[in-house]
This record gives structure tokens, sequence and C-alpha cells, in this order.
């Protein structure tokens, strides 16, 4: 019970006390820049609760699922393939290299030129900008597949796309899965930038429309709409994780005891 | 977080050692197998710069919106003789140092001071997993109204995102010190400076670096962000401009100067992290975030 | 019943191997000539000093490698790739198991990959891990089990395969004594249940001796067959008394001389001069 209120304690008691200072600093003065807490949970409530989220935010979700997955499926078979064969990366690296160097947004004005400002520029940007650390991840967790598991997989006669599938895939999935958390970061940003450039909507859209016509506090619940988002998501995919890498966290946790 | 696989040096030398101890002679590192990457590794390029012209010149797609390589080429070089490309990338690399620095300072002494206390561990953790996945972007509307298109702009967005990488590492590095090294440390009279000088900061090291490799990535992506969308001076702002002006060609120059001063920042940081991991015997290891 | 009758042609037939690694430019001739045959159903256990190229045999002959020259034949058909009807066990049983499958299903997957039916599959997986003790594990993931009860596994693996010849190279190195007695009993009581050809590598005398009907002793690098020793021991074997026998101390001491000889390097004559056993 002692341990309970214990952790309930360490939890909460930072986070109430920056509430509590939020408060206190908002009923002295009323900036323009700094929301108050009541009015902002007030105004998310209207603007975003309702035909607005349907309207903006689902589809700036759905062009970042569609963006992760084309980079996902992009990322990880290049990746296979790039990880197995040796000749292949010898060609590619110094271009791929120069490609995870590139920083995604700057990818933006390109893509407009050659597809336009619609939502597939938004999810190609999308998938651009976030299969490199899919597949460069991907390629590390092939070339690192351990040698002793490879001979035995070859001694049992696993060839070809069996062995992609029983050996390469599996034993790169903890690399991958780090790929993907990386490639969610920069889709999240991408997907907002993209929209704030150059759009009819989305979140990112409405949130610069706030912002543009000094709609402050309407601004600042798109802002705590889009943090909320964000953190949904990072939870979410820590939960696929676990259920994905449960073999591998159990084999580092053995590992590390020493056993 | 964003763009770089976590794949350290230290990593990838761990990695390249256990897979020869197993016996298994590879025919490894000759000098012949360098110079055959080195080949191949220039032809991909090349071969992908002629597809490139061939879909550029043949009209596949159209040459207003897709000039051919060597166009591009020309317009970069015509852009390296212009002053005003080099004031916009000194502009992109001061935002970007500065936020480095600022990321580093904050990340480093906030990282031993609340590292090296169990007390201050515990009850920051939650504020700091819940902090952390905010995406900095959230707060362009902020900078803009803020700061404007000053360079706190991109500050602003730098040091959210950065910091927390920073901190994370730092607080894995100092948490990965070695006790028996502390109370070996504290039996010799050493003070907690010392013991901080002597014990804590070499074992945090390659977290730091780490931290800083990883940041270093971001910074320059969220400072182009912040220069195309907010429109802080810069590389960003170079293109944009290209770009309402139409002038294709110099768009894609500037995009690829972008790239290549990405990737000479990426070697420069392996660089460092490999100078200065050199000297430090035990390469421990580093927390994959 | 171990029957050691030989039918017919060798199972296994290593005609003049040899084995070549350029590493960086120089030549390493880590085996030079071995020349050996396995009959049916037998159990030969390859002993060397390090370095000896015993496991670059072992790799050559499970088709893991080529060799430089010479041959590896299986029941007639030369060998140039990982055979089907062989079967490997690993020393280093932490890296040979997936660790993303549970037991039971490490134990499957090579029959899954060969399209087995699936009741026969359970069947065959059944039956190997009774072979080895370990019915009651099938769910647990290797990494949670110790390491002898993962090599158990590995071996329910290699069995459960239903392979002629079983490969085994050096098993038990890595395990603590008191296991190493008892899956040394466990390979001994599977080879006589199985009827399987049993080729186990390791430089442990004691256990060459205690395990074989055959011992083959290997010089030390540049690597030929030194001696090649029949174990004329009783097929029922037990830890403690076998061990004590007058017959095992001499034959222990002959391997013992034999390997301290290959370390002194007096292979060369030896091979000159030796005819089989």
């Amino acid at each position: 019970m002692k341990r309970v209120a214990s952790t309930l304690l360490s939890t909460f008691a930072l986070p109430v006390i920056l509430i509590v200072i939020w408060f206190a600093a908002t009923r002295q003065q009323t900036s323009a820049f700094v929301p108050e807490p009541v009015s902002l949970v007030k105004t998310f409530g209207e603007v975003w609760v309702g035909p607005a989220f349907t309207e903006q935010v689902v589809p700036s979700l759905i062009r970042l699922a569609a963006g992760l997955a084309g980079a996902i499926v992009v990322g990880i078979g290049l990746g296979l393939a790039v990880g197995y064969s040796r000749v292949l990366r010898d060609l590619l690296e110094p271009v791929l290299e120069f490609f995870r160097a590139l920083p995604a947004p700057v990818l933006i004005p390109v893509l407009m030129l050659l597809i336009g400002i619609g939502d597939a520029m938004k999810i190609t940007v999308i998938v651009i900008g976030c299969m490199w650390p899919i597949l460069l991840n991907t390629v590390d967790g092939v070339r690192a597949t351990d040698s002793v598991l490879t001979e035995t997989a070859r001694s049992f006669g696993f060839t070809g796309v069996s062995r992609f599938r029983y050996l390469i895939l599996p034993a790169a999935m903890p690399r991958i899965m780090t790929g993907v958390r990386q490639a969610l970061s920069i889709g999240i940003i991408l997907v907002v930038i993209s929209e704030m450039f150059a759009a009819v909507s989305g979140l990112g859209y409405q949130i610069v429309v706030f912002q543009r016509t000094f709609k402050i506090p309407e601004m600042w619940s798109g802002i705590v709409l889009l943090a909320i988002i964000g953190l949904v998501l990072a939870l979410l995919f820590a939960l696929v994780e676990k259920v994905v890498l449960r073999w591998y966290r159990g084999q580092r946790e053995v590992e590390n005891r020493g056993g | 977080m964003v763009g770089v696989s976590d794949t350290s040096t230290a990593e990838r030398t761990r990695a390249a050692r256990r897979t020869v101890q197993d016996g298994t002679v590879r025919p490894a590192a000759g000098a012949w197998r360098r110079r055959q990457r080195v080949v191949l590794g220039i032809a991909g390029g090349v071969g992908l710069l002629v597809v490139w012209e061939a879909i550029a010149r043949l009209g596949v797609v159209d040459a207003r919106y897709l000039p051919p390589p060597t166009e591009v080429a020309g317009e970069f070089v015509r852009q390296l003789a212009s002053a005003s490309f080099w004031t916009a990338l000194a502009l992109t690399l001061r935002t970007w140092i500065l936020g480095l620095v600022i990321v580093t300072v904050a990340g480093v002494v906030l990282g031993f001071v609340i590292g090296l206390s169990p007390f201050l561990r515990r009850y920051t953790t939650s504020t700091i997993e819940f902090l952390r996945p905010i995406p900095s972007v959230a707060l362009i509307p902020l900078a803009v109204l803020v700061f404007g298109v000053r360079v706190e702009s991109a500050l602003l967005l730098i040091v959210y995102a950065c910091f927390w990488q920073m901190l994370i590492q730092m607080l894995y590095g100092v948490r990965d010190v070695d006790p028996v090294a502390v109370d070996t440390a504290r039996t010799f009279g050493l003070g907690w400076f010392a013991r901080l000088r002597y014990v804590v900061w070499p074992s945090a090291l390659p977290y730091l670096l780490t931290g800083l490799r990883l940041s270093a990535t971001i910074a320059l992506v969220l400072a182009i962000t912040a220069e195309l969308v907010i429109g802080v001076p810069g590389l960003g702002t170079s293109i944009t401009l290209a770009q309402n002006g139409a002038r294709v060609t110099t768009v894609y120059a500037l995009t690829v100067a972008t790239g290549i001063l990405g990737l000479i920042i990426n070697l420069l940081m392996r660089a460092v992290e490999s100078r200065v991991l050199a000297w430090h015997s035990s390469v421990r290891g580093e927390a994959i975030v | 019943m171990a029957d050691t009758l030989t039918t017919d042609a060798p199972l296994l037939s290593v005609e003049h191997v040899r084995k070549v690694y350029t590493t960086d430019g120089k030549a390493v001739e880590a085996v030079r000539d071995l020349t050996f045959e396995l009959s049916r159903g037998e159990f030969a256990c390859l002993v060397g000093p390090s370095g000896c190229g015993k496991t670059t045999l072992l790799k050559c002959i499970a088709g893991l490698l080529t060799p430089t020259s010479g041959q590896v034949m299986l029941d007639g058909k030369a060998v140039s790739g990982p055979p089907k009807k062989m079967a490997v066990v690993f020393q280093e049983y932490g890296r040979s198991l997936f660790p993303w499958m549970r037991v039971y299903e490490n134990v499957e997957v090579p029959l899954k990959n060969a399209r087995v039916p699936k009741a026969e599959r359970e069947r065959l997986v059944a039956e190997a891990l009774d072979a080895v003790g370990l019915s009651h594990a099938t769910r647990s993931y290797p990494w949670q089990l110790s390491g002898g009860m993962q090599q158990r596994v590995a071996i329910a693996r290699a069995i459960a395969y239903q392979p002629e010849i079983l490969l085994m190279d050096e098993p038990f190195a890595a395990v603590d004594a008191q296991t190493r007695a008892d899956l040394e009993d466990l390979v001994r009581e599977v080879w006589r249940r199985l009827g399987i050809t049993v080729l186990f590598v390791t430089h442990d005398i004691d256990e060459s001796v205690y395990l074989a009907q055959r011992v083959i002793m290997l010089s030390t690098s540049p690597t030929v067959i030194q001696k090649d020793l029949a174990i004329d021991l009783p097929d029922e074997r037990d830890q403690l008394e076998t061990r004590s026998m007058p017959r095992f101390i001499e034959l222990r001491h002959e391997v013992y001389e034999q390997i301290q000889r290959a370390k002194r390097g007096a292979a060369a004559e030896e091979t000159a001069v030796a005819a089989e056993h």
C-alpha cells in the first residue's frame, strides 16, 4: 500500500506542481501568448470535439498512416535486399548515405514541383522521408544476423524465401522496430509541416489558419491536440513493440542478468 | 529520434568483432575488396545520375519540373560562386550550432543533476516521458507568434526536440557508471567533484556523444524546417524564394546542397565520435532509445 | 542395440579433403589431407588439439564449407550443400536456437520448412522432446532455459529432423561437468535407440573414449589423421563404472599420447607409416 502511494506521488508530484504554477501565473496576468488553463480546456472542447475532428484531424491521421505503411513496405523490402546482397549494398551505399543525410522537409518543395500539392504529394513526402531509418535499420539488422544461427539454418535446409521468413526477418525485427519508431517521429513532423506549407485541410493547416488569424486560444488548443496525438501514437507504438519484441526483451533481460 | 539509424561506431565495431571470432574466416577487408566497394559505389551513384539525366532529357517528366542533373550541377556551381548562398549557409549553420550548444549544455548539466540524484530521477521520470513524445512541430505556431522570423524561432524547435534526446542519453550514461568504481574512488578520499570528473564523466562520455550525434541530425532537420515553414533566414528560405520565383534548377541545386551539408555533418559526427572514443578504452554501450 | 555390422557401403566417406583459407592474401592450410569412412550406425569421435581444423572438417562434411580439394560422399552422393539426411548440433547452443520461437517451434521449424505434414510433424516433435526429456518445456523460450536444457533442445531438433547421420561439434564444451555427463549419456541413448550414425567432435579425451566405438585422432595444422583407434569397451556404458575400467584407462592413455605427439608435430611421420588401426 505504501509502495503504491509512493509511486503515485513520484509520478504526479512534479506535473501537479507545474500545473499549479501555470494556474497561478495566468491568474496574475494574462499574456497574449500563454493560455489560461480553464479556458483552454473549454476552447479545446469547442474546437475539436465535433465535426472538426473528422474533417481536419482524421485526414491528417490517414495521410500519416498511409505514408508510414508505404515507408515500412519499401524500407523493409529494400532493406532486406540491400542487407542480404553485398553487391547491391556496395552499389547503393553512397546514394543511401546521401538520402539518409538529406533533411526530409527539404523534399517538400521538390515534390511539390513534381507532384503538386495534393494528398499524393503529402503521402509521398512521408514515404520518402520515413523510409530511410527503416531501410537502414533493416540493413543493419540483416547484416547482424548471428553467424551461428545462419549456419544452423543452412544446415537444416533453409534457403531462399524460407531463410528470409524464418531467420533473417525475425532476427532483424528489433532493429527494424527502432527504425519504425524513428520513422514515426519523422512522419508526424512531415505530415504537420506539409500541411502547414501547402494544404487546404488537416490539423497542421488548421493550426496555421488559427495562428494567422490571431485566434490564439484556438491555436493553443490545436497545439495541445497535436501534443496529445504525438503522445498517443508513441504509446500505441510502445504497445506494439512490446508485443512484437516480447522475445527480445526477455532475452536481453536474461543476458543482462548474466544468465 | 530522427533520421539516422542508431548504429554507432562502437556498435558496428562490436558486431564486426563478433562475426570474425567464431572461426568462420571471411575473406574480409582485403585491399581488393575495398577497391571493389569504392568502384561499385561510384558506379551506383553514376548509374542513378545517368537514369535521372535520361528521364529528364527524354521528357518522361516535364523538364520544367525535373531538370537534368547536368543543369542542376551547373546551377550548383553557380551558387557556390554567389555570396548569397554562403550567407544563407552560414545562417543555417549558426542556427544549428547555437541550438546544439544550448542543448548540450542543458542536457549535460541536467543529466548529471537529475541522474546523480535518485530522488530527482524518480520524480521527473513521468514528466520527461510525457513531454518527450510531443512533436516539436507543434510549437511552430507559437514560435511564429512570439519570435517571428528571428533565429529564436528555430532555436525553440531545436532545443525542445533535441533536449530530450540529450537528457535521456545522459541519464543512461550516468546510470551506467560502475558502482564499484565509484566506491573505490570514495575510499581514496575523492570528493564529489573529483568523482564526477574521473569516474562519472568518462563513463557518460560515449552516451553524450551518441546524444550529440542524434541531436545534430534533428537540429539540422528542424533548422531547415524553421526556414522552410516559418521563414527564418537560411538555406531553407533560399529554397522557398527560388520556388516562388519559379527557379526550378535553383531549388534542386539548393536541395542537393542541403543534402551535402547533412552528409558533412554526419561524417563529422562520426569522426568526432570515433576519435573521442578511440582513447576511451572501454567502449561502453549506448542507450538505444 | 548397437549394430556395428557394416552394411556394404559406408554411409559417410571423406576422401582426401583439403581446405585452404586465404586471409588478406595469405594462404592458411587448415586441413591438409583427411580420409576416413563411417559405416552406418557407427559412433565415431573426432579428437585433436586446438586449432587442428576439427570444426573446419566438420563444416566441410556438413556441406557448410566447400573443400579446396577432395570430396565428401554421403550415402554414395557427393555433398555439395547441407544434405537432407544430415543434422548438426553446434557448440554455441545459445546462438543456435531461434530466440523468437518457443522450444516446440524451434524443434518443429526444420520439419515445417521441409513440408512435413502437420500430423507427422507433431508426432516427430513430441517424440524428440520426449527422448531428450523436455516434454514439459515446450512453451518456454530457449533463453529461459539452462545451458544444458538448451543443448537438449538442439539435440531434439536434430533428431526430429530424422537424419541418417548426426554431426556434433563440441556440443558439450560450454556446459558444466554435471550436465555434460547427463548429455553424454543422452547422446548414447539416442544413438542406440534410433540407430543413427554419429560423428562427434570433441577436444575432451575422456569424453571421446567414453562415447565412441571409434576415435579418430587429428594432428595439428596442417591436419591429417594421426591415428584411428577402435574402442573395444562394452556397449553398456556407465559414467562411473566404464570410466574406472582398466581398458578405459588404457585407451584413454593411448589417445592422450597420440594427442601429445600431435601437438609436438610428429604427425607427418605417423601418416607415412600408419596402417589404418
